[in-house]
């Protein structure tokens, strides 16, 4: 049971639209390749698929291939998130209303992809998510602001300030990440051990 | 027309806390519980003015720690600039709120503030604080800063400025140094019910639905407010999550002998008001601290308080952060209650 | 909350047709006062005499002086626009609500594209009026396509055109101009956002079609000029005071209810904002929903009325007031 500020991911559906940019990282792709089971063969000649492959696990090898398979109008493979964003912001600018995105994969890259949408004038609520993989998050620590990334543990280490954060399910779609707040403040000598949680 | 006249007070919210309340300051004091017990409630009600004496007298209640509010504020804003954002879409909102609050206040306190207005060309005075300011009403380069931060800074307590859309409300901007422990940086973007996430029982209670539903009906010229409150350890206006690790560790400072000493019961003073060019909301919270000390003063409040800080859910005082001293303050607290009836109301009687 | 007590007295400063079908009003406050300011898009719900309708302020927002309205005749209507066509004066006085705005720009909008008919004009010519006033930084731009039956009942058309060169484009039934609605939408860029006011067929056409081509709904933003429609007399059974009433047929069952000290909160009168919402006990007949607020499920559950726009075709209903 969580709070209503931690986003909730509905799955991939297609949505009504005239083009169709879709964006994944590692096992995200397969989100896009069950959805396309839901839709006419021609569908994809209006779409636009971007793929992450990040730290490619051996279980996603053949991931590129099978989403190229869908015959999409554009695909681009990109070795990381953040190489992918430049591309993904030239996209959104130059599009058109009827344009529809579908993000799959980690909440990191949904997070990062949101916010560029946001910034080009879509709405979150139009736009179709997926989670898929890991559940590591994204964590801006509220005292130095520094983004830490990959975050699996309760309390998390704040990788610019070295504070102990609780990472909270408080979640900002403009800043692309779970809140942390210094979890020893009160007695700065009492440091919970750090569990694995997010996985 | 209120007797009073304001003395302006020489006081710190940090580091060596000069701070107190005069008799007149503690006798309007706005106590919230209206009887023995707290629970969440959407308790909103028309904001209502002209009760002689009262912080609901004026639209905006200026009292004696005005001015050194406003020092502190500055202070806040110096160290971090992000407590103060607005994103681009709301300067037509903020030129609203500077227009609400410079009327009203030159309105309700003419020996305070002036502002004299020819078409667009607007001249504001205020006393307190040694501004006198000419502009053009809508044109920000005229301006120091943008209209929300200019008068905000010169006005008690912290705004929210909520853009109405897609029948929700969202924080979009705001100026907010005197919060209990929440980040502007963090929430703004954020709607109604997403920036009230972390609040513990209420959602269940169907709190939030009820309470957006009757903000988003608010008309201009009828504003609506509540109450809120908290605890605090000394009269510490900046208790940001941001600082946290600052204030935090006061906490656990607290002893059997300086509980009444040290405990501020901090109220919230929030009202709604529509912005009618932008067709916002503005949301002002407004904070009134006073210490234990003086808040048994007053017998009825002392008993009451008692009961309420004893029969309070563990969730509530742990979300309000005061779970660690609790058990001292009902402690101290039980000396002033004689299990005696306590009238209806919060008043002092 | 109604806005009852925040009523302004005002006095008709000019009565001007403006063609066949539509005439111009303009009212200052009585006293002399300033008018509040507003944001385009607003409505204020007019009294005078038999009059009790929302009509949308065409003004400019932040003229404290003056309001203007424009009223379309509708001869089929409960009378409401035409009392004020036919008996209405220079100096005449009555009653307006403070503004309330359903129908708001969004401000985060990369572009505001307006789609008006006919008498649906006016919410839109404060709306370019606001976007267009100096000293503001970065407004987004606006365009606007506006469709009437002929050029002569193409209100303002000229006079937007003069103000507005190249983003009024007009549309004449009778000269055979069709909106090609479906280019027009798929040409917009991301982030545009879509108004449209006037004819409820229009409206559907147009949010039907943006849905087909993509546009979700949070871009999509519409106002209905809805009046509450004659109809047969029927009985109301109070059940929380226990007393019976009944809707007379050129009153309006919210009219009624204010007539017996019953006093629903409202905003808009016309079936949009929800807030004279009233729980339906039980009916001895059929609810005619003429609202836009209720969803299809709560139309055919019979459970809530809106009283300002519906009505019972039949012998009674009982509402919980």
């Amino acid at each position: 049971m969580s709070i209503p500020s931690r986003p909730r991911y509905s799955g991939l559906s297609p949505l009504t639209g005239n083009q169709h940019l879709l964006v994944a990282d590692g096992a995200g792709g397969q989100a896009i390749v069950d959805m396309s089971r839901q839709v006419a063969p021609d569908w994809f000649a209006a779409a636009h698929i971007i793929y992450v492959v990040g730290d490619a696990s051996p279980a996603f090898a053949d991931m590129p291939q099978k989403l190229q398979e869908l015959q999409a109008r554009q695909w681009h493979e990109s070795p990381t998130i953040a190489s992918a964003l430049p591309r993904i912001a030239k996209v959104l600018a130059d599009a058109h209303m009827g344009m529809r995105l579908y993000l799959a994969g980690t909440e990191g890259l949904i997070g990062q992809v949101m916010q560029l949408a946001l910034n080009s004038g879509m709405e979150h609520s139009s736009i179709s998510t997926e989670h898929r993989g890991t559940l590591a998050r994204r964590l801006q620590c509220v005292h130095c602001k520094g983004i830490t990334e990959d975050v699996t543990t309760q309390p998390a280490q704040c990788a610019h300030c070295g504070l102990w954060l609780l990472v909270r399910d408080h979640y900002s779609r403009r800043i692309g990440a779970f809140q942390g707040v210094c979890i020893h403040a009160e007695e700065p000598l009492n440091i919970p051990s750090a569990v694995t949680s997010f996985l | 027309m209120s007797q009073h006249v304001l003395q302006f007070k020489e006081e710190t919210f940090r580091d060596d806390f000069v701070y107190s309340n005069s008799r007149w300051a503690i006798d309007r004091f706005p106590f919230p519980f209206d009887k023995d017990s707290y629970m969440y409630a959407v308790n909103l009600e028309p904001h209502t003015t002209g009760r002689a004496g009262s912080i609901y007298e004026k639209s905006f209640d200026v009292d004696e720690h005005y001015v050194a509010e406003m020092r502190e504020r500055a202070l806040t804003l110096l160290e971090d600039p992000l407590r103060c954002q607005s994103l681009p879409h709301m300067t037509l909102a903020g030129w609203d709120l500077l227009e609400l609050i410079m009327t009203h206040k030159a309105r309700d306190y003419p020996e305070l503030f002036e502002l004299h207005r020819d078409g667009l060309q607007w001249r504001w005075v205020n006393k307190p604080l040694g501004i006198e300011q000419s502009f053009i009403f809508g044109d920000e380069a005229t301006l120091p800063y943008g209209p929300m931060e200019y008068i905000t800074r010169q006005s008690q307590g912290d705004w929210c400025v909520l853009d109405q859309r897609d029948a929700n409300l969202w924080m979009d901007a705001g100026m907010v140094t005197t919060q209990a422990d929440w980040s502007l940086d963090f929430d703004i973007g954020m709607n109604f019910f997403e920036w009230h996430a972390p609040v513990p029982l209420a959602h269940e209670l169907g709190i939030f639905q009820r309470a957006l539903k009757f903000l988003l009906a608010i008309p201009q010229g009828a504003p609506a407010r509540r109450l809120n409150w908290t605890m605090t350890v000394h009269p510490r206006h900046d208790t940001s999550p941001e600082n946290y690790p600052k204030w935090g560790p006061d906490r656990t400072t607290v002893t059997a002998e300086n509980v009444a000493e040290l405990m501020y019961l901090r109220v919230e003073l929030q009202s709604f008001w529509r912005l009618p060019r932008s067709n916002a909301l503005v949301f002002p919270i407004r904070c009134y601290l006073i210490q234990l000390n003086e808040l048994v003063s007053h017998p009825k409040w002392a008993k009451r308080f008692h009961r309420v800080l004893r029969d309070l859910p563990k969730e509530l005082a742990e979300y309000k952060g005061f779970e660690r001293n609790r058990a001292l303050m009902v402690q101290w607290l039980s000396q002033f209650d004689d299990g005696a009836l306590t009238s209806p109301g919060g008043g002092p009687n | 909350m109604s806005a009852e007590h925040l009523k302004i007295a005002v006095r008709v400063t000019e009565v001007q047709p403006v063609n066949a079908l539509i005439t111009r009003f303009s009212l200052e406050a009585l006293d002399g006062s300033d008018l509040p300011v507003f944001s385009g898009g607003s409505h204020v719900v007019v009294e005078f005499g038999s009059c009790m309708n929302p009509y949308s302020l065409m003004g400019h927002p932040f003229n404290t002086r003056s309001y203007s309205i424009s009223v379309r005749r509708d001869d089929a209507g409960r009378g409401g626009s035409r009392y004020l066509h036919e008996h209405v004066k220079v100096g005449d006085t009555g009653l307006i609500g403070h503004p309330v705005n359903l129908f708001s720009l969004n401000l985060r909008a990369h572009k505001h594209l307006f789609i008006a008919g006919g008498i649906g004009i006016t919410p839109f010519i404060a709306q370019m009026a606001q976007l267009s006033q100096p000293g503001q930084r970065a407004t987004a731009p606006f365009e606007l396509h506006y469709c009437a039956q002929s050029a002569d009942l193409a209100a303002y058309a000229d006079r937007l055109k003069g103000l507005y060169a190249g983003r009024v484009q007009t549309y004449f039934d009778n000269e055979n101009q069709p909106l090609n609605l479906v280019s027009l939408l798929q040409g917009q860029a991301l982030g545009t956002h879509l108004y449209v006011c006037g004819p409820s067929g229009m409206i559907a056409w147009v949010r039907t079609t943006a849905a087909q081509l993509g546009w979700p709904s949070e871009f999509v933003h519409f106002e209905h000029f809805s009046a509450p429609q004659p109809g047969k007399p029927f009985t109301v059974e109070l059940a929380t005071s226990g007393r019976s009433i009944e809707v007379s047929e050129r009153q309006s069952f919210l009219e009624a209810l204010e007539a017996a000290g019953v006093n629903p909160p409202y905003l808009c009168r016309g079936g949009a904002c929800g807030q004279c919402e009233t729980r339906v006990l039980a009916c001895d007949g059929v609810i005619v929903h003429r609202d836009h607020w209720l969803s299809e499920e709560e139309h055919q559950s019979g459970q809530k009325i809106m009283p300002c726009v519906s009505r019972v075709n039949g012998r009674s209903i009982t509402i919980e007031r």
